[in-house]
């Protein structure tokens, strides 16, 4: 367990430093730490404070929770298929948001956004948890999670083409992929309490899901209490993933890859496996935020799309393992 | 690289040119009176036609000539019928001549030709000269040249009055949703130099059509950031003219703001040129 968690807590250190010395204003190593402690009220301390700590801030919060959120779900499913974005959380999330913005709740009430999108993400849960029954069979899992994700996504569209507002209708391309770019501590504070209140649920979740891996009946002959254990993934799951996906859109494929990766190392037990996913979610999408400024500066090219690019593949890897399994 | 984009802008702009004088011979040999039944379906064209058409003769404008942020002239929209820009609906309007830009969809245009509706182009005003160009253009379209001399002598008397050098010129940045700024080569870049300021996004290489990065922006920490005004509803592009970044750019300095006036190429840019010079002068403290 330690020899897993050290090397990925440095890896988050580095990536972390890493993402606040990349951009496009070219500032020193020195030059930018010495803006970002000291601050000198110049043009160096404003970019170091206010645009890209808070993108390397939210990178970490967002990927460890999806990471996190990742894990939970498969640990509960006991199906490595399970993830936000794929199944439809993230997009449902992105629908809570963006009424929250439109309708303008957004704008008289601060956390008016966090918690549209949380309840979003709520909905999409529970239809997905309802409609792949408690085993969560991977068939019935992923078409409920195709079902809602494809409507949800209708609905963002129509919402956005709806509005006053003519640049709402471009900004598709945000919701389902999600940008890091241009966020303000504002985001930051706006996202950190559900994140809070969510990572608490599932961190907590260690003992049950151990417990399940032996089968239900197993469990709650061990006492453990699986109505609560699945109120309690529920909540948390829609916490972190809503707070996130309300300030930086739908990312995907983060809590696929990282419990896929970390499972054999840390032993395949799902109590370690959430601790080892939240950081190695972090490092992850760290590492994809600094990709998207490196490959194209200029573009804001989405995170989802370099997520995918390596989260996809290996969704079609899983498929096929599983449909050999049960031949 | 932009000098090439430059060329090829201009021999777009010569053979754009050459066809609207095609078109304005063939129209000019198939009817020898004005037309009575015009509709203009693009706002620069909307805004023209309606400082220049006699009474009546102007049966429809676009529906954005009705949006104020967007139209100088939205109360005077507010008393034509508007269109959406459809081929359908403009059919039905039975013209005799429909006004479009350079940029407006090509299907409808088309579409509109086959119908046998005669269609004239006007092209996108880059100068003040070819404000000047269109005004004179729209005059003789529409048989209404007295109109257009009259309104192109004052805004030459004006543009005159306009023309004399800064000595000193604040930094100016024009910053507008997404980030995006205009150069030198563009109407928006012209009125920044003629009211006396210096493009200091230019004068970094991000011309026309370049989006500045909020980091670049706090880099040139310009003495002056004019961005547009928001629309409602909500939008990230928009969202981050907001950007802590952006205000402390702005903080304690006037809050200007490229509106209506700056959008399309009619004599209303020069009140912006005016808005802006006035601005100037009470940063730097000197009278004009």
């Amino acid at each position: 367990m330690i020899r897993v968690m050290i090397p990925l807590a440095l890896a988050v250190l580095a990536l972390f430093a890493a993402s606040l010395l990349t951009g496009p204003a070219g500032i020193g190593v020195r030059d930018g730490l010495a803006a970002l402690v000291a601050g000198d009220g110049g043009p160096l301390t404003l970019i170091m404070r206010e645009i890209r700590l808070p993108r390397a801030i939210l990178a970490l919060m967002i990927g460890g929770s999806l990471g996190l959120a990742g894990a939970a779900m498969q640990g509960y499913l006991r199906n490595p298929l399970a993830e936000p974005g794929l199944i439809g959380v993230s997009g449902s999330a992105a629908l809570g948001a963006v009424l929250a913005l439109q309708t303008g709740l957004a704008a008289s009430f601060a956390l008016g956004l966090p918690l549209m999108a949380l309840a979003g993400a709520l909905i999409g849960v529970m239809l997905v948890m309802l409609l792949a029954g408690p085993r969560g069979a991977s068939l019935t899992l992923i078409l409920a999670g195709i079902a809602v994700s494809a409507l949800a996504g209708a609905l963002v569209s129509l919402v956005l083409n709806l509005s006053p507002n003519p640049f709402a209708a471009s900004e598709m391309m945000f919701w389902m992929m999600g940008s890091l770019a241009d966020r303000s501590m504002l985001h930051v504070w706006l996202a950190a309490p559900l994140m809070a209140l969510g990572a608490g649920l599932l961190l907590t979740l260690g003992r049950g899901l151990d417990a399940l891996t032996l089968g239900e009946d197993a469990a709650e002959a061990m006492g453990v209490p699986l109505s609560r254990l699945r109120l309690q993934l529920v909540i948390g799951t829609a916490c972190v993933v809503g707070a996130g996906t309300a300030v930086a859109g739908a990312i995907g494929f983060v809590g696929l890859v990282v419990p896929h990766i970390l499972r054999p190392l840390v032993g395949a037990r799902p109590s370690r496996l959430l601790w080892a996913s939240t950081l190695g979610g972090a490092a992850m999408l760290l590492a994809a935020d600094i990709a998207v400024r490196l490959i194209l500066p200029e573009r804001d090219l989405k995170l989802g799309v370099v997520t995918a690019l390596v989260g996809a593949p290996l969704f079609l890897h899983l498929i096929l393992k599983l449909r050999k399994e049960r031949i | 690289m932009s000098d090439f984009v430059r060329s090829s802008e201009r021999i777009r702009r010569i053979i754009a040119r050459a066809i609207l004088a095609g078109a304005v011979i063939i129209g000019a040999a198939a009817r020898a009176e004005a037309p009575a039944r015009v509709v203009s379906i693009n706002l620069c064209t909307d805004q023209l036609a309606m400082l220049i058409a006699g009474e009546g003769q102007l049966l429809s404008v676009s529906h954005i000539a009705r949006d104020r942020r967007v139209s100088a002239m939205a109360d005077l929209a507010a008393g034509l019928d508007v269109n959406y820009g459809r081929a359908e609906e403009i059919y039905m309007l039975r013209p005799d001549l429909v006004l479009a830009q350079e940029y407006s969809p090509r299907a409808t245009l088309a579409m509109l030709r086959r119908l046998g509706i005669p269609v004239v182009t006007l092209p996108d005003a880059a100068t003040f000269g070819d404000v000047r160009a269109n005004m004179a253009e729209m005059g003789r379209l529409l048989g209404r040249e007295d109109a257009a001399a009259a309104l192109i002598a004052e805004y030459d008397a004006r543009l005159a009055a306009l023309r004399d050098e800064a000595a000193e010129r604040p930094r100016a940045v024009l910053y507008q949703a997404s980030g995006y700024t205009s150069g030198g080569d563009t109407l928006a870049g012209r009125i920044l130099i003629a009211a006396g300021f210096a493009n200091a996004a230019a004068a970094a290489d991000y011309g026309t059509g370049a989006k500045i990065p909020l980091e670049v922006l706090a880099m040139l920490a310009p003495d002056l950031v004019l961005t547009s005004e928001p629309y409602p509803g909500a939008s990230r592009s928009e969202e981050m003219l907001r950007h802590p970044v952006v205000a402390a750019l702005r903080e304690g300095r006037r809050a200007a703001m490229t509106d209506h006036d700056w959008i399309c190429g009619t004599p209303f840019v020069l009140r912006a040129v005016e808005h802006l010079a006035a601005t100037r002068a009470a940063m730097t403290g000197t009278s004009e």
